[in-house]
Parts: structure tokens; sequence; C-alpha cells
């Protein structure tokens, strides 16, 4: 700063005078302020803070019980984990979540494949399975509470139904787009159809039915909020519900946080999963390159 | 007498179109016209032809991927009705054609499981076949890990491993740069005097054609392609590119292709 301002006092004053010499710490300031936004940007961390800024103003402007602050969330979030109400939800969501997606991917992915592999069998299912992935889960609610009954097994079911349309759908694309070049490497290595559906095709279609599998979790995380909201007596959805009959606006928050909480770590250790042990079958193979 | 390898009699080659409910069925083209040919065995055969031309069509329907219109075509005198592991194929896209789920060593070992030869009697052949192409150091590799020559070793790897009675390579060092196609044409040499298989290889390349080849069979144009010509190279192996011979025979080869006619 000194340097600017001893050069513009000076006589042979031009215009290159005028723009920011490269050394001085005015522009070693701005180079800092630059680097470390771009840092905050790309680790993702830049939104969650004007996020965060935006709700700090607003709930400063309006009514506390109309958008709690942040501050105020964070303490009610603190109570509902001090009466066990919170770990009990989430405990109870996460497990109808991991029961229903890990049973919807056990039938949807050998479905997918078949379904893939054999013509006849998708002439046959595809009408139905386009008809019926348009009509969301929580349409079926009541014709589920009435076949299954008021407990789990009528939340498991819906969520198994979210899962399997995005698992099915991507496992057939994954089968379909399979390369004839592989099938005819194995042809002329002398493998049998059978030897080939299980060799070759289910190791080519594992990228795809990755995708679909991730997507699913996505399915069953709406579904379960939906169905806890209209049809049970705990879990996160039953929390940002009841919430309503309290005038409990912090704890909707409390509740929508831990939602997307759940779906964002889920996701990340089922990347994880996928970096690490799929990483051969050429999952996220456009990431790393 | 000569046991022949491959004999192909009269065949002939059109692709036809799916009939719709729309579009009435229409007589396509020929692509193939009455092709005799007589490959033997143990020979370095090669069918040199412009692009779509349907040289490739025809190692096709010799590897069995592809149906004939009408014809013989024979293997060691047996009809060709599908693929087996007595015709190994080298395709020219070797991304698409290797499993990149299975490591060097897992891929041309691949044929051998399917056949279910147990893991002892696996090992050694697998070992020979990698060692043959020169991959021996690189069992344990993943294809991501190779750089395009060597995918193509894998490719000859894993189709010697099954112990072919022929070879068939699609145009497989097209997609090289210079140096690894002259590098990986002397390997196949090598390979091809070392196993004694038959080889059937498809090219565009006249240079290529001339410096590899026994026998050179020439296609004519599309539609309707048939073989020109084949002819007989006599020149010793390892082959020079610059001999008096090697020019004659080229230059005799491009006469066959003149620039601007099709």
């Amino acid at each position: 700063m000194k340097e600017m301002s001893s050069k513009n006092t000076s006589k042979s004053q031009t215009l290159n005078d005028l723009e920011i010499p490269n050394n001085t710490d005015a522009h070693k300031g701005i180079e800092l302020f630059r680097n470390g936004l771009l840092f905050l940007t790309k680790r993702g961390l830049l939104a969650w803070l004007l996020l965060l800024a935006v709700w700090v103003i607003a709930s400063k402007v309006s009514d506390a019980s109309f958008l709690p602050s942040p501050w105020k969330t964070l303490i009610s979030a603190q109570g509902l984990i001090k009466t066990g109400t919170l770990q009990n939800d989430l405990l109870i969501s996460l497990l109808r979540i991991l029961a229903g997606w890990l049973i919807g991917s056990t039938i949807a992915i050998p479905l997918g494949l078949i379904i893939g592999q054999f013509k006849i069998i998708r002439y046959l299912l595809e009408p139905l399975i386009n008809f019926f992935r348009f009509v969301p889960a929580i349409g079926f609610l009541t014709l589920f509470l009435l076949w299954f009954g008021v407990g789990e097994i009528s939340k498991i079911a819906l969520i198994i139904y979210a899962t399997m349309f995005p698992i099915i759908i991507n496992t057939i694309t994954g089968v379909i787009a399979i390369d004839p070049l592989k099938i005819e490497s194995a042809q002329s290595q002398g493998a049998s159809k059978f030897q080939i559906f299980y060799s070759v095709v289910i190791p080519s279609a594992v990228p795809n039915i990755f995708t679909g599998v991730r997507l699913g979790l996505g399915g069953a995380i709406i579904a379960i909020v939906a169905a806890e909201m209209l049809a049970a007596q705990n879990g996160i959805g039953y929390l940002i519900y009841t919430s309503r009959l309290y005038y409990r606006t912090d704890w909707i928050f409390v509740g929508i946080f831990v939602l997307g909480f759940i779906g964002y770590l889920s996701d990340t250790l089922l990347r994880l999963f996928g970096k690490v042990v799929l990483k051969k079958y050429g999952v996220f193979e456009k990431e790393t390159k | 007498m000569i046991k022949n390898s491959i004999e192909l009699k009269h065949v002939f080659k059109k692709y036809h179109a799916p009939a719709s409910f729309f579009a009435p069925k229409k007589e396509n083209p020929l692509v193939l016209q009455d092709i005799n040919l007589k490959i033997a065995l143990g020979e370095f055969h090669i069918f040199l032809g412009r692009s779509g031309c349907g040289k490739s069509t025809l190692l096709n329907i010799i590897a069995g991927f592809l149906p004939k219109t009408s014809g013989q075509v024979l293997v060691n005198g047996h009809e060709v009705t599908a693929p087996g592991r007595d015709r190994g194929v080298v395709f020219q896209n070797a991304d698409a054609a290797i499993f990149p789920w299975l490591t060097v060593y897992e891929n041309v070992s691949y044929g051998l499981k399917m056949q279910h030869f147990s893991e002892k009697e696996r090992t050694p052949i697998v070992n020979q076949s990698l060692k043959l192409v020169g991959l021996d150091q690189h069992a344990n590799k993943y294809p991501y890990e190779l750089s395009g020559g060597m995918k193509q070793r894998v490719q000859i790897a894993r189709s010697i491993s099954n112990d072919p009675d022929i070879l068939i390579l699609d145009e497989p060092f097209g997609a090289l740069d210079a140096q690894t196609r002259r590098i990986m044409q002397d390997e196949l040499i090598r390979i091809w005097q070392k196993t004694k298989k038959t080889i059937l290889f498809v090219t565009h390349d006249i240079q290529e054609a001339a410096y590899l080849g026994q026998k050179i069979s020439i296609f004519s144009p599309a539609p309707a392609s048939n073989i020109y010509k084949t002819i007989t190279v006599d020149h010793p192996y390892p082959r020079n590119v610059f001999s008096k011979e090697n020019e004659e025979l080229v230059t005799e080869l491009n006469n066959y292709f003149p620039i601007g006619g099709h």
C-alpha cells in the first residue's frame, strides 16, 4: 500500500502505474481471498455458508416460531437427543430404509437381469413397468395398510416398491447396452449361453446396477418419510409430522436436516463402496479418469 | 494332398432389413457374391480391400458371428454354424473385446475356465501364452493399465491359450501408432512361426498386407464384392520393407486400388 501511494503522488504517472503492482500486500490479499473462495466452493462448503448466512438473516427479521434460527434449531436438536426421541426415531427410520432397500435390491437386480436378457420377457413386462413406475409409492399406502396391516410390513413393502423401479430399469439398461463384441469374444472362446450370462453380462451391467441401487436408496428415503407421516408412531417422518401439533417449527427443521444427513451419508458410503470394491467393473470410470 | 484349413464354396451374403409393419420387404443388394477360396493349414492369409467392401463380413461369417445367405463355409471339413473355440478372434477394438473387470491373467485364462479346465491345468497354459506374447510381467494388471499394443497382446494371448486351429484377426493393429504397429506385426509373425497356426488377417493397409501375408486375397469394391485375385507371396521372413521385391509387390497391389476409382 505504501508503494502505491508513493507512486500515485509521483509526477511521472502513467496508466500502467494506476494498476495494482504485482507484489503489493493488496494483491496478495486479493489472491488469498480468491484462493480461499475457490477452495470453499470446490469443497462444497461455500453453498452451506451462504445458506447459513441467509438463514441467520431471515430468522432475525421473522418470528422464531415461523422460522427458527440455526442456533435455536441446534438447541432443539440437543433437547430431542436428551429425551432420546431423535436417536429412537432415527434408528427406526434407518432400519426400515435398510430392510426395504436391501430386500428391494435383492428382488429387483435378478428381475432386471432376466428382463434385460430375454427379449420375450421384456416385451411381456415392460408395459407394466412403464405404467407402475409413474405411480408413486405413497399412492399405494392405504392399500398396503389394508393388505399388510398397520405394522412394519406395510412400510417395508412400500420401500421395496419404491426401490425396485429405478433398480430394475437401470439393470435392464445395463444388460441391453452390453457391447456385442464382449459376447462374441466369449462365444469364440467356447462359452455357453449360461456362462456368458453370469461371466460377461452380469459384470458388464454392474455400473448400471450400481446407479440403480443408488437411485433406489433415494426413493426409499422419500417413501419412508411419507409413510411415517401418515401411518406410524415413530420415525423421522413421524417427528416432522407431529411437530405441527405442537407448533414446533424448530423440530421440523431438526427432522429435515437429519433426513438430509441420512441421504448424504448413506450415498457417500455407497459411493465409497463403489469406488473401492466395484472399481474394476468401471463404476465411476468417468470421475476417476 | 494339402489339408485345407478353411474352404469357402460359392458363399453369398445379403443383409436383410427386418420386415416391419410399415415397410414392405425390400430386396437388399448383395454384400458378397460367389466367394470361393481355400486356405491351407498353417497359412498366413490376408484379406485386403477398401473399407466397406465386405471383407469383415466374410470374416464374421467364418468366425460364426454372422449367417451366410447361401454357399458352404468349411473349417477343417466341418460346416460353420456358430462361433467356436477352434477359431480364435482378435478384434480391432480391444477395449470393447477384453473384459475390463478381469486382470490380464484372468482374461487369458477365461476360455479355459469356461471349458472347466482345473486351475492346475490352466496355470501352465496361461503362463505359456503370456510369455509368448511378452506379457508375463504384466499378468496381474487390469486392462485400463495397459497400452493399446499391450491390449492387443492380451487378445492374441487369450486366443492362443484356447489352442485354436485358426487365428482370425480383424484389422487388429489399425488403431495403433505406426511404431507400435510395426512391432506388433513382427510379434505376430514370430508367434505365427512358433505356433504354426493358420492366420486369417483382415486389413485395408497395402503395406501391412505386403509385409505379413503369404497369400493376399484382394477384394473387389462394394457392392457384391468378390475375391478379385489371390496373390502368393513367397518372400522369406523377416521381410524388409525397403527391399526391391517388397516395393514391387506394393506397387502391384496398389494397381488394384486406383486412386479416384472405386
